[in-house]
Formats: C-alpha cells, sequence, structure tokens
C-alpha cells in the first residue's frame, strides 16, 4: 500500500508544480470555422517545439485530434485552446476535428 | 449515421472495455451490481457537468485545465487498479481455492466496491463527457441530418457496451484456477496503459518533456484508429507512435504495481507461517 501512497504524492507534485508562468504568447494559430480549418495547411520550423492555439468561431464544440501529433483536445464552441506540439521532424502532420471529420481536415508541415 | 456510430462507439468502447474488466474481477464481491450501476450513474451526471464546463475546465490553469484534469482523473484510476490488484493478490489465493466460500471477505468486499464505484465513474466521465459534447454539437447544429445521427449515436453506444460484454462474459468463462491470474493481468496492462495516457497529457501540457517523439512509429502496421488498434489501445495502452515518457510511465506503473503485489503476498505468507 505504501507505494500507492507515495504514487499518489509524486503524481500530486507532477500536477501542481507547473501550475504557475505558463502564459506565453501562442506561436502559430489555427482557426475553426463551418467546421473547416483556416489555414488548412500550416507550415512549422521543424526541431522546435511550438505552442499553437486553436480557436474555434464555430457555437459547436469540436477536438482536435491528430495521431502523428499524439494529441487530442476539445475547444469548445465559441472559445480558443492551446496545444503544445513538437519538436518535429521534418515532414508533414495530420490532423483533423474529430466532431466533423468530413470537412476538418488539416496538416501541419515541419520544415 | 455511420461516421456518428464510429465516433462514439470509439468513446465508448474505453470505458466499456475498463467496465467490463473490473465487473469480472470483482465477480465475488459481494452487492457489486449496485455499486456498477452507480458508478455508472455518477459518471454519466458527471460527464454532463463535464461537458457543459469544458471552457471553464479549459480556461483553468493557463489553459491547459483540460490535461490536468484528464491527467488527475487517469492518475487515480491507476491508484484504484493498483490497490484493486495489490489487494487481490493477497486474497485471490483464498478465493480461488474456497470459491463458494467468501461470506468472510464481505468486509474487505465492501472496499473493493468503492474502487469499483470510482474506477467505473471515472472511465465513464472521461469518454462520457466528450460522447456528450460531440452529441450536443450535432443536437445544436440541427438539421434534417439530426435524427440519423442520433441513431448512430445510439448503435455507437450499443456496440461498444457489447464488446465490453463480451470481454466480461468472456472473462467469467475462464476456470476459476487461472481467473485470477488472468483479471490480475488484464488489470495490470489497464492500469499501465493508463498511466502512459496520463504521460501523454502532461506531455500535451508541456509539463513533461516527451524524451522521444515518436519513440517508435508502427500505425503503417498497425494504426491506432482501426478496430484492432482502438481495442489494443483501450486494454493494453497500445500507442502507434507513443513519446518516450509514455513508456517509463507504463513501466513505472508495471514495476509499482507487481512490487506492491509481491510485497503483500510475502506479508501474507510471513504471518501465515
Amino acid at each position: 500500500m505504501k507505494e500507492n501512497v507515495s504514487m499518489k504524492k509524486i503524481l500530486m507534485l507532477v500536477l501542481l508544480l507547473p501550475i504557475t508562468g505558463m502564459a506565453a504568447d501562442a506561436d502559430f494559430t489555427i482557426v475553426i470555422k463551418d467546421h473547416k480549418f483556416q489555414p488548412a495547411e500550416l507550415a512549422v520550423p521543424a526541431g522546435k517545439k511550438i505552442k499553437l492555439l486553436v480557436e474555434n468561431q464555430d457555437p459547436t464544440p469540436e477536438e482536435f485530434e491528430s495521431y502523428p501529433l499524439n494529441r487530442e483536445k476539445l475547444v469548445a464552441g465559441k472559445s480558443s485552446t492551446t496545444v503544445y506540439i513538437g519538436p518535429l521532424e521534418p515532414g508533414r502532420y495530420p490532423f483533423f476535428g474529430d466532431f466533423n471529420q468530413a470537412t476538418a481536415q488539416g496538416v501541419i508541415v515541419a520544415k | 449515421m455511420f461516421g456518428t456510430a464510429v465516433i462514439v462507439f470509439r468513446e465508448v468502447l474505453e470505458a466499456a472495455i475498463i467496465i467490463g474488466i473490473v465487473a469480472a474481477a470483482t465477480r465475488d464481491v459481494p452487492g457489486r451490481k449496485r455499486w456498477l450501476a452507480a458508478g455508472l450513474m455518477a459518471g454519466l451526471i458527471g460527464s454532463g457537468i463535464v461537458a457543459a464546463s469544458t471552457d471553464v475546465i479549459a480556461e483553468f490553469a493557463s489553459g491547459i485545465g483540460q490535461e490536468l484534469f484528464n491527467a488527475m482523473v487517469l492518475s487515480v484510476a491507476v491508484v484504484m487498479l493498483a490497490w484493486h490488484n495489490i489487494w487481490m493478490s493477497s486474497h485471490g489465493a483464498e478465493l480461488a481455492a474456497n470459491a463458494r466460500n467468501v461470506g468472510k471477505e464481505i468486509r474487505e468486499g465492501r472496499s473493493e466496491c468503492s474502487i469499483l464505484l470510482v474506477v467505473v465513474g471515472l472511465a465513464v466521465l472521461r469518454e462520457g463527457s466528450e460522447t456528450v459534447l460531440f452529441l450536443y454539437g450535432i443536437a445544436a447544429s440541427g438539421g434534417s441530418s439530426m435524427h440519423a445521427m442520433m441513431a448512430g449515436g445510439a448503435i455507437g453506444v450499443l456496440a461498444g457496451a457489447l464488446v465490453g460484454y463480451a470481454i466480461y462474459a468472456g472473462l467469467l468463462r475462464i476456470p476459476m484456477r487461472w481467473f485470477f491470474v488472468a483479471t490480475s493481468v488484464l488489470v495490470l496492462l489497464l492500469a499501465a496503459g493508463m498511466a502512459s495516457q496520463v504521460a501523454r497529457y502532461l506531455i500535451q501540457a508541456d509539463i513533461l518533456p516527451s524524451l522521444a517523439t515518436p519513440l517508435w512509429n508502427t500505425s503503417a502496421i498497425l494504426p491506432e484508429q482501426s478496430v484492432t488498434g482502438m481495442v489494443l489501445h483501450s486494454l493494453i495502452g497500445y500507442d502507434a507512435q507513443p513519446a518516450g515518457m509514455q513508456l517509463v510511465f507504463y513501466i513505472a506503473a508495471l514495476a509499482i504495481i507487481v512490487a506492491g503485489m509481491q510485497w503483500v503476498k510475502r506479508q501474507q505468507f510471513s504471518s501465515h507461517k
């Protein structure tokens, strides 16, 4: 049982430590409008961590999701959210809106 | 309609697999069905609340509230599953030897029930809130396709629940002497998979370094969005393109739980002899 308690403590510590001071400006912005991404193709520098702002202008919620980027984040209607990606190898990284996959498709190109 | 069914299926599947395994693992706990139902209800109510407060959660902690929330929910589930397995490792042998005589376990069974309640509740909460949001989006956008999509949602829920039930029923068919080994291995892998998800969320929130992105890439052989990939993802935490830190969390969870199980077993042997 001791292992559990210490694991919980470590997790709490990990979770609570970095809450302060994370609000740097975003490097890139992707807008969701009419269940589409704008821009649908976004060029970013390779080998660098990137702060991406996803701004949902639709009234309905969306989920920004990407398998190659290993990211998954909900964006409520009429609001925005931050997603950290990278550092990426040069290449193409498709992403999509999980709730509107027919139209919400995009790709991040790392150069 | 089909697209809706697939999306809802994917969300429901993860919770259904967790519930199926946990329900089987606690088969001998008295009153477990009531606790299971209570966990399900609590999870569903929680889903609605979480879905409705998505924007509030998201804004918390400078925009990484969602990751912290998910990481915390998953961490609690990991601890609960670890606890279950460690408890079972001391009692599993007795239960297996004397499967029908479980009366004396009732008192201890009570703590098992609360674990059951919490794990089921949290699994439903996490996956359910996304489903609620998704279906809300469909309902809010209205249109003539709404009924078809709602029907798709219902099919997705049913299909997911069916898989969970199949796992549950399948596990119950395992002979008693293998049953505890089988369920503890499943619970162990479930917990490790969740620990890896915790790491993924903390990397996404930029709290932890990824160490390697990706550590390997098996998306060409077994894509995560395929049915097999989805099931393996829920079952053992399969990730087609994991970060190095995810593997660190996965192995750490495995090691800590196994060590705990061994420790409890040793304690028991020394107190019996």
